[in-house]
């Protein structure tokens, strides 16, 4: 297994956010994660490269406990891709710039030999011809592979996904949705948390379902779209396709 | 009308007073370039330091900046002039100059640093973060380079305040524009060269002035 979560429980203050999820994920697999708003499917995610310190549970990504005080959490963070809803590209920079960063800082590549990695990555996302340009030249589905490109440049042994395409007009969704499809041609392990049913039943392994902090069931996206075994599942599945 | 050029703008009196007045400058840029750099780094400490999560570091340099900016900066100099002596503790008076420039100043300089620090979306952090940066990387190479330029009017602004400030100086003997010029003008019974020294402290401002008012509506055009 590359990602091993178990029982993990989230608190913010009073608020139980995830109530003992357990998720295992191998090589190469794809997991595709729906639930409804407030379900804690980005808290999950977040627990996995400790963006969030679970309350309780353990966390193994890669063979490294993430939650252990004496793991190095920046070195370990490297192995954990993370693309992000609003993408949080860094406008001060330029498209390489924002790629080469952590490559440069964290992974102690050279200047020259950054360049050369991150011109690659951005190469996979389609951009090579946009390294030089700020993220506000950039359309939103630009920026979105300009993340990605950010994230697959460490090479990670896993990519995590929240809600990667819910911020973009509907004609950029495609763009981003293909370069995850090659992403997962690739062989790349992925935690996809996302609406794109479509993208799911082409490109997912396993779909879960999360509600109120728990899994509430998961399979292949074609049991679980056409034959829930849960209500909770079947009417937010209905709900979703009716739009 | 005579009198008035006499009293004001005497040509002999100007040549005489110069070297006196010129030194006085000297002064005045070299403690500003003391006392500059040191109110940003401490504004920088605590800016930072306003960000820990530990409450036990937070809540105390909240208070030392409300402190600090409550403070009258003329009021401070003077105690630490007067009063450390009492102390047992005799600095000169540049010292107590550097010390309450970097209590004053620091504060405000903290709080417009803390407001650029802000300014940042909170996600580029956690972007930055994720890909295994370092808090302090993060720190660096994220929310400062865009903090400081976000807030770089507010920078140069109290920076303008600093410079006039440091005319205080005068009051605890630190020899500097406006002291010199005191100097001169109580050997001389002419008050030319007090009028040397606010044309000089305008000659030296007026261009930061302008730049000043210039980042202001790149800023405001930023914004529109
Ligand atoms: N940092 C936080 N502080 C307090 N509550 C939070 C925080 N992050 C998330 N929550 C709460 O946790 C719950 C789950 O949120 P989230 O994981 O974002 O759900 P989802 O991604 O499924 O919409 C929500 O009720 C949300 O308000
Ligand atoms: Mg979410």
């Amino acid at each position: 297994m590359i990602v091993s979560a178990k029982d993990i429980h989230k608190h913010f203050g009073a608020l139980h956010v995830l109530k003992g999820v357990d998720l295992d994920v191998a090589e190469r697999e794809l997991v595709f994660v729906i639930g409804p708003s407030g379900s804690g499917k980005s808290t999950l995610l977040r627990c996995l490269n400790r963006l969030e310190r679970p309350t309780s549970g353990s966390v193994r990504v890669d063979g490294i406990d993430m939650l252990a005080p004496s793991t190095d959490i920046n070195h370990a963070r490297q192995r954990i891709g993370m693309v992000f809803q609003s993408f949080n590209l860094y406008p001060h920079m330029t498209a390489l710039g924002n790629v080469t960063l952590a490559l440069r800082k964290v992974a102690g590549k050279s200047r020259a030999e950054a360049d050369v990695l991150g011109q690659a990555a951005l190469e996979r996302v389609g951009l090579a011809d946009r390294a030089s340009h700020r993220p506000a030249e950039l359309s939103g589905g630009q920026q979105q592979r300009v993340a990605i490109a950010r994230a697959i440049a460490l090479e990670p042994r896993v990519m995590l996904f929240d809600e990667p395409t819910s911020a973009l007009d509907p004609e950029l969704v495609g763009s981003v949705l293909a370069v995850m499809r090659s992403l997962r041609e690739s062989g790349m392990t992925m935690i996809v948390v996302s609406h794109e049913m479509g993208f799911a039943r082409a490109a997912a392994d396993r779909v879960v379902f999360m509600d109120d902090g728990l899994i509430v069931e998961q399979g292949p996206p074609a049991a679980i779209f056409e034959h829930p075994t849960h209500e909770r599942t079947r009417a937010f599945i209905g709900q979703i396709q009716r739009h | 009308m005579e009198e008035m050029i006499q009293a004001f703008f005497n040509a002999d009196i100007a040549r005489a007073a110069m070297p006196i007045v010129l030194a006085g400058l000297l002064n005045t840029l070299l403690m500003s370039l003391l006392v500059v750099p040191l109110g940003l780094m401490g504004g920088l400490a605590l800016a930072l330091g306003a960000h820990s999560r530990h409450p036990l570091v937070r809540w105390p340099l909240m208070a030392w900046v409300d402190f600090f900016r409550a403070f009258p900066p003329l009021v401070l100099l003077v105690l630490l002039f007067a009063g450390l002596p009492f102390a047992g503790l005799e600095l000169g008076g540049f010292a107590c100059v550097a010390i309450a420039f970097f209590l004053n100043t620091g504060a405000y300089y903290g709080e417009i640093l803390r407001a650029g620090i802000e300014s940042i979306p909170h996600g580029q952090v956690e972007a930055a973060r994720s890909t295994g940066l370092s808090r302090l990387q993060t720190t660096t190479y994220i929310v400062l380079p865009q903090a400081v330029r976000n807030v770089l009017p507010d920078l140069l602004s109290n920076t303008l305040e600093v410079v006039k400030l440091t005319s205080l100086g005068s009051v605890v003997a630190v020899p500097e524009l406006l002291y010199q010029a005191r100097q001169a003008q109580s050997v001389t019974y002419n008050a030319t060269p007090i009028v040397m020294a606010a044309v000089i402290y305008f000659l030296i401002l007026w261009p930061l002035v302008r730049l000043l008012s210039r980042l202001e509506n790149r800023a405001l055009a930023g914004r529109g």
